[in-house]
């Protein structure tokens, strides 16, 4: 079938089963828009308030689904528009496929009006990129970007088209939707060491990474845990891999982790990584890193492996084969002592969790909020974030049911984010979406909120109103000497009337019993709602581990409050 | 500790791409050497030999992180004693009559070649180890060098064996 490159473009973006694309049009993606218009009954488009915000929202519908997330920009600003949305999906490794126009062939290279190198800009920040100067690579650039997205280790992938390509003619036959390029299995040999290590151990530690968080291993990974007598942590990106209410997972470990899930981590005396990468965040300073423990990396990733920490046995290969023989294999074992010390580890971090609530009065704190949310939210409730205090505070309290629920920049720490990501989520399953946003952060893109209004995506945002750019302010606090310099908002901006403006419902909670009522009502008000949460701003997200410090420079609390 | 490895790379011949090589090494903060690229014995891939000193971590590394690059084929360590090595350098020096003679023998003994004399310079071509070519740029110093280029390193592995046949165990997969 003859097409124009344009409509080449929607056709294979449809053959490979997208039906949502998020974008904004301009000058040289006009013909690619024309073609949507034509084929707005096979394809939805949904326009964003901003190319940011489209990035983010292709990010999110991937982070809830798994799936590819699509985005559209036109050239030069547009583009460059979408650079922060495609460096967060590359640093936390989520499949989306970027379409960009440019100017005319006979023009790139000459400065002209709105073109930018964007496959230069986007070179480190992609998993791969291309720029198509040739109709008969059109269509096969597009399929190889999703699977190069979807393969191995996902990322995003762009693909800048320009306007001469869009508008030339060629030969378009649909194909099938292109698979995932399989991953090796692992051999036997190192199946086999990695149980013998397992056998061997005495305090397991199982560490559940965001390689993990899309393989839907819930199940499995607590049934492991239970066999082989092992506690569960996780890293900030596997949150939601496992489910709550099972008693052997401790939460988040790291920097902001959970004490007992970053203690027992250093107690153990066998880590078992599974699509973890060890990052700075995770590990403090990975001199001290468990040094007396051993380490089996189960990544897809060869790159990964002894990158930032050396391990004893790395298998790269597809994690959740190896996953699943390794625990198949294993001899299951009680570890009492183990199960004992983690216990006590656990009981510790409920006195610092009542020591806390008894410090902090009657004033609304962070844990009550989440405490709130956890016991109204509905089923397979999505929560997404922005980045700050907040954040931290939805990594440590929130809790899922099911898997891929926690959506938030961990790698790139993108404040932004969350609009944008909260609507591709919802977009992409229908289901309950929380925003957990700063009132730094929601000042990036607020802007979303009109795309959320128009589209009737009905995000509950909750807005941890500190009037300050909190995290950083609390490393001021600490590392400082309480110099807080720019970190103050104390802005005048009126959020309610602000959400009103936009068409959204706006509301207002001061104290816990205001937001409870605020709470229920956003979630049957059917449309998007903003609750305008107050929270103190020398609330501190506890505990920390000071940067470049380790598990024994951990700060459980702050010892006479200023402000109090 | 660190050492000089020599690392051979085929990449699809396309436009870009040694762009995406070296966009990496900035990225991750390797510091090259030397690099070369040409045309290799298949049309459709370029050679690119590569020289780095470093640690074992860095050797590692560099490696994984160039397979991990969706035009990168095939990565390999020519190792030292396996191999050929060959290095072509252009030097221009002085030329005059008192120095005149001993360069010329120095070039004889170093099995170097003239291909420019005029009565002020002369251009010298050597092609060698890099040591034989430290060694003769160490040795014409004094006798003034007005300009000089090496090209970097080239490799082969000895024997009737091809990189893009050799079958890579490392004990890592290749995801692509
Ligand atoms: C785009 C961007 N700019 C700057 C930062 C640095 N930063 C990290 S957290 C933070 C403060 C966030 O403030 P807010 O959104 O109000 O959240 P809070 O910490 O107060 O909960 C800043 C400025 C960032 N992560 N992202
Ligand atoms: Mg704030």
């Amino acid at each position: 079938m003859k097409m124009t490159g344009a409509e080449i473009i929607i056709n294979t973006l449809i053959e490979q089963g997208t039906t949502d694309v998020f974008g904004y049009p301009g000058g040289q993606v006009i013909n690619i828009y024309d073609a949507l218009y034509k084929n707005s009954d096979r394809i939805n488009h949904i326009l964003t308030a901003h190319e940011q915000g489209a990035a983010h929202a292709a990010d999110g519908y991937s982070r809830a689904t798994g799936k590819v997330g699509v985005c559209i920009a036109t050239s030069g600003p547009g583009a460059t528009n979408l650079v922060t949305g495609i460096a967060t999906a590359m640093l936390d490794s989520i499949p989306m496929v970027a379409i960009t126009g440019n100017v005319p062939c006979s023009l790139i290279g000459k400065d002209s009006f709105q073109e930018i190198d964007i496959t230069g800009i986007t070179l480190p920040i992609t998993k791969h990129n291309y720029f198509v100067n040739k109709i008969e690579d059109l269509a096969d650039s597009i399929r190889e970007a999703f699977q190069i997205a979807k393969s191995g280790r996902p990322g995003p992938v762009l693909v800048d088209v320009p306007k001469d390509v869009q508008v030339a003619v060629y030969d378009y036959e649909p194909q099938p939707i292109v698979e995932k390029i399989p991953l090796p299995k692992a051999d036997e040999e190192s199946i086999d060491e990695a149980v013998a290590l397992i056998n061997e151990s005495k305090r397991p530690y199982i560490y559940i990474g965001g390689g993990a968080a899309g393989l839907g291993m819930g199940k499995e990974i607590i049934e492991f845990a239970k066999k082989i007598d092992a506690c569960i942590g996780c890293t900030f990106m596997g949150l939601s891999a496992v489910p709550d209410g099972c008693d052997r997972f401790l939460g988040m470990q790291g920097m902001h982790g959970h004490f007992a899930s970053s203690v027992a981590q250093k107690h153990a005396d066998l880590i078992i990584g599974v699509g973890v990468r060890f990052s700075d965040r995770a590990t403090g300073n990975t001199a001290k890193f468990a040094k007396q423990t051993k380490i089996i990396q189960l990544d897809p990733d060869f790159a990964e492996i002894n990158k930032n920490v050396n391990v004893d046995l790395g298998i790269i290969a597809d994690v959740r084969d190896s996953f699943l023989r390794i625990a198949e294999k294993c001899q299951a074992s009680k570890k009492p002592e183990w199960e004992k010390q983690v216990e006590e580890l656990k009981v510790k971090e409920e006195e610092i969790a009542k020591k806390a609530a008894k410090m902090a009065g009657d004033r609304m704190t962070p844990k009550m909020i989440f405490d709130v949310i956890n016991a109204n939210k509905l089923p397979r409730t999505i929560i997404t974030t922005d980045v700050g205090q907040h954040q931290m505070w939805a990594a440590q309290y929130a809790k899922f049911d099911t898997t891929r629920r926690f959506v938030s920049s961990g790698g790139l720490g993108t404040m932004g984010f969350g609009l944008g990501a909260a609507m591709g989520a919802m977009v992409a399953t229908g289901d309950p979406t929380i925003l957990i946003t700063g009132d730094g952060s929601f000042g990036m893109n607020l802007n979303e909120l009109a795309t959320a209004v128009s589209y009737n995506i009905p995000v509950v945002i909750v807005l941890m109103n500190n009037g300050v750019l909190g995290m950083v302010r609390q490393w001021q606090n600490l590392f400082f000497q309480k110099r807080f310099s720019q970190t103050v908002l104390d802005r005048k901006t009126d959020f309610v009337k602000l959400a009103e403006a936009f068409g959204a419902i706006g509301m207002r909670a001061t104290n816990i019993e205001e937001f409870e009522s605020a709470f229920k009502k956003a979630l049957t008000a059917g449309g998007p709602v903003l609750i305008d949460t107050l929270v103190d701003k020398d609330e501190f997200v506890l505990p920390m581990l000071p940067p470049g410090g380790s598990i024994d420079d951990i700060i459980t609390d702050i010892g006479g409050k200023d402000s109090e | 500790m660190n050492n000089k490895f020599v690392i051979a790379v085929y990449v699809d011949n396309k436009f870009g791409v040694l762009t995406r090589v070296t966009s990496m090494f900035t990225r991750r903060g390797f510091n090259i050497d030397a690099l070369t690229v040409g045309e290799t014995e298949c049309p459709e891939y370029s050679r690119i030999t590569i020289c780095l000193s470093g640690d074992g971590y860095a050797k590692e590394q560099l490696i994984n992180q160039l397979r991990k690059l969706i035009n990168v084929k095939k990565v390999e360590v020519i190792e030292n004693n396996m191999s050929v090595k060959r290095e072509l350098a252009l030097i221009k020096v002085k030329n005059n009559s008192q120095t005149r003679a001993d360069v010329l023998s120095a070039v004889e003994v170093y099995r170097a070649k003239v291909i420019d004399f005029t009565a002020s310079e002369m251009c010298i071509e050597i092609t060698g180890e890099p040591s034989k070519i430290n060694a003769f740029i160490e040795y014409m110093k004094p006798y003034e060098i007005i300009e000089m280029c090496r090209t970097g390193i080239v490799a082969l592995e000895r024997g009737s064996g091809t990189l893009l046949s050799k079958n890579t165990k490392t004990g890592v997969h290749k995801i692509r």
